[in-house]
């Protein structure tokens, strides 16, 4: 079926070119870091985690949501998700070799990777992260790919791919909760010392992956000349609705247990993010402009007649997807860290190498999903559906 | 389709530049480096292990070595007869061998390896 | 070579490798290796005059602290461990350093604070958990904890990750942003530098306790720092913690800190 990929318009090809061109500078830059090390971004002894991890933990939600697609399609036999589940399942490959990708970027000894397999270590999350997030890329490859084979031959998938779909729904779960778990289960660190925050990531991820799915599908509608089909996306737009109310529950969850109690431990984080800690506050801005972005997306999508006017539609998922990305790519990670556990405050500010490096790892998953996509557009359009 | 002979091309300039190294390399074999004794080294006469063992298992041996001291503790290393040594690259090995241009670096280039002990553990010549 | 490079080099299909290598190897000088070679295996031990302990720990008395002397405490430790002293902040690399009480403890924010601790140094570094997270969460065992409680950082195995330095309530980790050793004035040569893209912390000096040393910030001092075995009855740092009401840091997260701090 990759043949299919290799067969497209001028613009198609412009398109590959101007990624590959991206990942080639970013690339660049990469050898750069790696001869330097990371002293190239913005990262410090206090804020050690910054662009690199917090974009790998909004791309995992991204990824997880491809359940968002698959739960109604096969657990409820919603036929007509049929034309998009496939779409869904390659946005979860691509953003998970995105993840793989800016884990290796953030790795200080990069060659000594391996060193996970060599020394498995059950007791660190980090350890659950590797083996769940290269699972759940597998399981979507082979589904995906077998379930694409069998629609253009016209036959029903294998049947042993059954179970892998049924297993790939509590594995996506799995892989957000892990990546929380990741953060959630480090003592004195307070802003992300809450059970409720595998929950949240799992609430923003079905808002800002669905969100980000409708979006790609707005852009093969109008590149690619493929209609997943009206319905579809509204229905898909219920699901973003949802998940982004769930999101902003959860959070306000969070933020009175951190507010009523007044524990400074909890409520330090959350005062430096919105409000800033002994005058510094870089984040504030973006901070306000996430909420204000996902509060008005869910205003839009709430009332029926806004959420069915496919323009609108298309500003509140753009709303959600940078309102989410904002609170999970740029607060969510430094947050906990500022201020550090000595409680001083060091702030965190990305570098230009390190949103080159960032830039070029987008590039390669973009690059991934067009070819998948063409894929599948292909496919679709062969077998005229 | 007849692509019989862009087939046929293309696998010609696949085996040749698959096999570029042997043609490069050819008749031009070099003589494998002799590493250079110290005189403390050769005063010595043995290394921790026979000359022929160490020769190929110094690495195997480091190797151990950086695992026991640095994760059981266990300093200190008592060879095949019995004779005690310090555990050390930095203390025991470039002690003897304090010539690291002229005994370890030739083999390592000849072989091109390239091990990057060194970036941590000093030698000779930096202890200034 | 690397453990992490050969163990990769396993996995990367060693066989074709390690066939040209060792051909290569054994051509430096033909003898092949005999059985003999191989009769009597090689053993490890410790050196003897090594100190030991059960559990070490460690007792700061912040009322012999001064300036003066925690400077010299701070430069022992740095010096010992060819830790680089670097100009960017972003970068720095600490083993032992000091900090304001409010810093050191900022769980005891105490609105009528003794006087006498407004503006004291207080020393900070690794706090040698006996239940530590960092160790929990290395997804290599790079750190690990060893039999005499010291939490270790095994450099060779480190991936750099940084997951150690987020799970440490303590801020003791200090990672190499970039290659040390321009930044190291003065190398000793008889401990390792470090290579960037690693983690690394206080040892408790366990390579000096090897050659039956006190660790190097104890040696200096005078005092203000007792070094023993936490679970010897009759040793010195628990006739020290009998007669004086000490604290730990951040006790309420059950990380069970081995260092001390008479206040």
């Amino acid at each position: 079926m990759l043949e299919k990929a290799l067969r497209g318009s001028k613009g198609y090809w412009v398109w590959l070119l101007a990624l590959l061109a991206v990942i080639g500078v970013g690339f660049g830059v990469y050898l750069r870091q790696l001869n330097f090390g990371l002293g190239i971004t913005g990262m410090s002894r206090d804020v050690s985690w910054g662009f690199y991890i917090a974009q790998f933990t909004f791309l995992v939600g991204v990824a997880a949501s491809a359940v968002m697609l698959v739960i109604p399609y096969y657990l409820h036999d919603y036929k007509k998700f049929g034309k998009i589940t496939v779409l869904g399942e390659f946005l979860a490959v691509s953003s998970v070799i995105m993840c793989l990708l800016f884990i290796i970027a953030d790795l200080g000894q990069p060659m000594r990777l391996f060193n996970v397999l060599i020394h498995p270590t059950p007791y660190s999350m980090l350890f659950w992260d590797m083996i769940v997030l290269n699972g759940y890329l597998l399981l979507n490859i082979v589904i995906g790919w077998n379930v694409l084979d069998a629609e253009r031959n016209d036959v029903p998938p294998p049947q042993w791919v059954k179970p892998l779909i049924y297993l790939s729904i509590p594995w996506a779960i799995s892989i957000h909760t892990v990546t929380a778990f990741l953060y959630c289960g480090l003592p004195g660190r307070g802003f992300w010392l809450t059970a409720v925050l595998a929950p949240r990531f799992l609430a923003s991820a079905f808002a800002a992956g669905p969100a980000f799915l409708i979006l790609l599908a707005f852009i093969v509608r109008k590149f690619a000349n493929y209609d997943v089909g009206r319905e579809q996306i509204q229905t898909l737009a219920k699901i973003v609705t949802y998940g982004a109310i769930a999101n902003i529950f959860f959070f306000l969850c969070e933020v009175f247990v951190a507010v009523y109690s007044q524990i400074p431990e909890h409520t330090a984080h959350l005062q430096y993010l919105f409000f800033g800690l002994e005058g510094h506050g870089v984040l504030v801005p973006w901070m306000w402009t996430s909420i204000f972005l996902m509060i008005t997306a869910i205003i839009l999508l709430v009332i029926p007649a806004a959420r069915k006017n496919e323009a609108v539609l298309g500003v509140a998922c753009v709303a959600i997807f940078v309102g989410i990305w904002i609170d999970k790519g740029l607060g969510m990670i430094s947050g906990g860290f500022i201020p550090n556990p000595l409680h001083h405050v060091r702030e965190y500010v990305p570098t230009v190498p390190e949103i080159m490096i960032t830039i070029a790892i987008y590039a390669t998953g973009f690059l991934i999903l067009t070819i998948l996509y063409k894929v599948v557009v292909g496919v679709k359009q062969e077998t005229g559906e | 389709m007849n692509d019989k002979g862009k087939i046929i091309v293309g696998l010609i300039i696949f085996v040749a530049v698959f096999t570029f190294p042997f043609w490069y390399n050819h008749g031009s074999a070099t003589q494998p480096p002799e590493p250079k004794l110290t005189d403390k080294a050769k005063k010595a006469e043995k290394c921790v292990e026979d000359t022929t063992y160490m020769r190929t298992e110094h690495m195997q041996i480091l190797d151990e070595w950086r695992d026991t001291v640095t994760r059981e503790d266990k300093r200190v290393y008592v060879n095949k007869s019995g004779k005690e040594y310090m555990a050390s690259l930095s203390n025991t090995c470039m002690d003897c061998h304090s010539n690291k241009e002229d005994f370890c670096d030739k083999c390592h280039t000849y072989t091109s390896v390239d091990p990057y002990c060194w970036d941590c553990h000093t030698y000779p010549e930096e202890k200034k | 070579m690397d453990d992490s490079r050969r163990s990769f080099l396993k996995f990367a299909g060693i066989s074709a490798l390690g066939l040209g290598g060792v051909s290569i190897l054994t051509g430096l000088k033909p003898g092949a290796v005999t059985a003999a070679d191989t009769a009597s295996e090689p053993l490890y031990k410790n050196t003897e005059k090594a100190l030991t302990a059960e559990r070490w720990g460690m007792v700061v008395d912040t009322r012999k602290l001064t300036r003066s002397l925690c400077d010299k405490m701070v430069a022992a430790c740095h010096k010992t461990h060819n830790v680089p002293d670097l100009d960017n902040d972003r970068h720095t690399i600490k083993w032992l350093w000091t900090d304001g009480f409010e810093h050191i403890f900022p769980m005891k924010h105490d609105q009528y604070l003794a006087e006498r601790l407004h503006g004291l140094p207080i020393l900070s570094l690794c706090n040698q958990c006996n239940n530590p997270p960092c160790v929990q969460a290395c997804p290599t065992q790079a750190t690990f904890q060893r039999e005499d409680g010291i939490v270790m950082m095994d450099f060779h195995r480190c991936i750099g990750c940084r997951f150690c330095m987020a799970a440490c309530p303590y801020g003791s980790r200090s990672f190499n942003f970039r290659d040390p050793r321009p930044a190291i004035k003065e190398e000793n040569p008889d401990f390792p530098t470090r290579m960037k893209g690693v983690v690394e912390k206080c040892n408790f000096c366990a390579e000096r306790l090897a050659e039956g040393k006190m660790p190097a910030c104890v040696e200096v001092s005078e005092g203000a720092l007792v070094f023993g075995d936490l679970e010897d009855p009759n040793s010195e740092i628990r006739k020290v913690l009998r007669e004086n009401y000490a604290i730990r840091r951040k006790q309420s997260l059950g990380t069970n800190p081995s260092v001390y701090y008479i206040i």
